[in-house]
């Protein structure tokens, strides 16, 4: 049986146990109906042109764990950020573990999707919110909402800001041979609000993971939001992280993706600003080596006048590794004054490596400015002769380049903990101790 | 100090080199003028390892060692420094950092352990004071942005901290004004001793009046073609360089 067969005949079983008058869940059959139509998507459809979902069908998952799995904090200390005080909500093998998070409802509520879909005093929220942002059409994203049970919570009211950022951990312990998982949040920041969150996937073991993810924020009228993805997975990891991002008048929104380590990683972000005077930032660092695959699909829709989109993607390819850039920015019509920058550079380090890197402007408005820029290239010798020759060793030199070349998506992450973390990462990657942080 | 016996190099094929010898004392100052294209730059990054360069026949010793199978950072371990014609721009690095970077590696290279932060501190705060370098200049990301003149004082600054035994200023005078200049020239002048030594490549005379040098050597289609002492550059610079193409041509 493949994995699509698998998935469609576990439905019934999933349904077993859920309210089936909730409202959610005639999302989910039709989710489930769109899903049995399309299937996964394959190398035919434009948007999967460069990358194959193909092998991971071909294993054996898991769809739902069979049994819950403590893990002792010590020995998964190390996957949080724990320098600094933040609200945890952790999911051990895709079900909550409330012995390592730490929730609350203290002004704001930082729980789960499964309270928020089963408790009256949530239901108004999930009635505006869920499944509003997240498409309807994309065969991934259905597939996720069909299963949609668990996942990160987050509302934060008007004018409120939790007191710590907040950090959503997936960690996978490796019980079952192969597993999917396919966690569904919802963060809604009203008018005003103001919100940190950093999310990170870990799989604990070689053995095969399949994230499927959706996440859906909505940004209220100057709400900020900052929204850290940590991708530095095991090599039989996968994910696919579907983002859909609904902003109104005057919020900003902010997304940094650190691609560092993984099999397949497929980023869909999806930004709409339904508003106007909106900024958006996406921003990613990727490094990557053996024959890991990263894939980078942004889309950015200007629907209202007088806003700003910022695109900012690093990457660096060693080995076999291949990478992909998309994105895409819509101007409609009426979004006349919008500013849309869009900047991909990417360094290859072996002659095996790949990166295909496509922007994708589509522009209906007259009085814009959207800017593209992309390079390929390498690193430069005549820069890592003068590092050389102050008697900084090749490879040290070569890891100063790659840092600095990294360096402006690196220095607008909020959390310095996290910027120093994010270093770390990438030091360790590149075998250097670097005497400083950037 | 140096020792060149024989040196050629090419690029792609071409030679460049044809053919160096020179020898420098430790304590003296070798100016090497020329006109362009002869080879100046050349002799100057194949003397600091730059691989792009393929070394023929001859050799370059350091105080007496072969530096034929040392890697650029291996030289600059033993004393080399390069102040490069056009200083390479490396956003997202500060000065400060690459100087504690470099410094650091240095002295790993040594086998000594890190320089203490308060020294480390100390140094810049002196040498970048020698140079009158503005402390904001240190936060910046590495000649980025940096005009002409501050990007040779910055290299001149760092020739401060690195300390070598042999440095080589490759057209340090070029894109400096008069007083930049004088403050790199005294800079320098600080910075001779009787235990190390400098060698000076110049298009000009101008800044020879400030870095006085022991002797002169004129580079032509890649050989040194006269030496002389600093009377042979006011005379290049009275008669420019034809003279010496027609006495290198017989």
């Amino acid at each position: 049986m493949d994995l699509k067969e698998k998935l469609v005949s576990s439905f019934m079983a999933f349904e077993d146990g859920l309210d089936l008058d909730h409202p959610v869940h005639e999302e989910r059959s039709n989710a489930m109906k769109n899903f049995e139509t399309k299937g996964f998507p394959t190398k035919k459809d434009e948007a999967w042109k460069y990358t194959s979902l193909k092998g991971l069908q071909k294993i054996d998952f898991s769809i739902f764990p069979k049994h819950e799995t403590a893990l002792e904090y010590k020995d998964v200390k190390k996957y949080f950020l724990h320098e600094i005080d933040t609200y945890k909500i952790v999911f051990v093998d895709g079900v909550y573990s409330s012995y390592l998070s730490e929730t609350t409802h203290d002004g704001v509520d930082v729980c789960l999707m499964s309270s928020a879909f089963s408790k009256p005093m949530f239901k108004q929220v999930i009635e505006v919110y869920f499944n509003k942002a997240a498409s309807k059409d994309e065969s991934l994203t259905s597939l996720n909402t069909a299963f949609s049970k668990e996942g990160a919570y987050i509302y934060i009211p008007k004018n409120k800001m939790p007191k710590k950022p907040i950090q959503i951990l997936h960690l996978a312990t490796g019980n079952e041979a192969a597993l999917m998982l396919q966690p569904r949040n919802l963060i809604v920041a009203e008018d005003n609000a103001e919100v940190q969150i950093i999310e990170r996937h870990q799989s604990l073991t070689g053995n095969e993971v399949f994230t499927n993810s959706v996440t859906e924020i909505f940004a209220g009228k100057d709400a900020i939001v900052d929204y850290y993805k940590v991708q530095n997975d095991e090599p039989t990891a996968s994910l696919v992280d579907n983002t859909y991002i609904s902003q109104k008048d005057s919020s900003v929104v902010r997304v940094h993706t650190f691609s560092l380590g993984g099999k397949l990683i497929r980023n869909n972000l999806n930004f709409y600003q339904n508003g106007e005077r909106i900024d958006s930032t996406l921003k990613g660092v990727t490094i990557l080596g053996d024959k890991q695959h990263v894939d980078h699909h942004t889309l950015v829709h200007h629907a209202q006048p007088n806003c700003e989109s910022h695109q900012d993607y690093k990457g660096i390819f060693g080995d076999s590794s291949t990478g992909v850039f998309n994105g895409k920015i819509i101007v409609d019509k009426i979004a006349q004054k919008t500013d849309a920058f869009q900047q991909n550079n990417n360094i290859l380090l072996s002659d095996k490596s790949t990166i295909n890197s496509k922007p994708q402007l589509e522009i209906f408005a007259d009085d814009v400015k959207c800017s593209h820029g992309c390079t390929i290239g390498q690193l430069d010798d005549e820069a890592l002769f003068y590092l050389r020759s102050r008697g900084i060793p090749k490879k040290e030199a070569k890891a100063l380049m790659m840092y600095a070349f990294a360096n402006n998506v690196l220095e607008s992450v909020r959390i310095p903990e996290l910027k120093v973390r994010i270093n770390k990462i990438i030091a360790d990657k590149l075998g250097v101790r670097m005497g400083f942080d950037l | 100090m140096l020792e060149i016996k024989n040196l050629h190099a090419s690029v792609d094929d071409k030679e460049i080199l044809k053919g160096i010898d020179l020898k420098v004392n430790a304590g003296e100052v070798h100016a090497i003028m020329g006109p362009n294209g002869s080879g100046k730059s050349t002799l100057a990054e194949v003397i600091a390892g730059q691989e792009e360069f393929e070394v023929g026949e001859g050799n370059i010793l350091l105080e007496g060692e072969d530096l034929e199978e040392l890697s650029p950072e291996e030289r600059a371990h033993k004393g080399v420094f390069l102040s490069f014609q056009y200083p390479v721009e490396i956003p997202g690095v500060s000065v400060t950092n690459f100087m504690k970077t470099a410094i650091n590696e240095s002295r790993k290279a040594q086998g000594l352990e890190d320089m203490p932060a308060n020294e480390m501190l100390k140094k810049i705060r002196e040498k970048s004071e020698m140079l009158e370098i503005d402390r904001k200049f240190l936060s910046r990301s590495l000649n980025e942005g940096f005009s002409g003149g501050e990007k040779k004082r910055n290299e001149i600054f760092q020739m401060a901290m690195m300390e070598p035994k042999l440095a080589i200023l490759d057209e340090t005078d070029s894109g400096l004004d008069i007083d930049a200049l004088r403050i790199v020239a005294n800079g320098v002048n600080k910075l001779r001793s009787k235990d190390n030594a400098i060698i000076v490549i110049t298009h000009y005379q101008r800044l020879l009046d400030y870095i006085v040098p022991d002797f002169v050597h004129v580079l032509y289609n890649g050989k040194i073609v006269k030496s002389g002492t600093k009377e042979l550059a006011l005379e290049l610079e009275e008669k420019g360089y034809d003279w010496l193409k027609e006495e290198a041509a017989v």
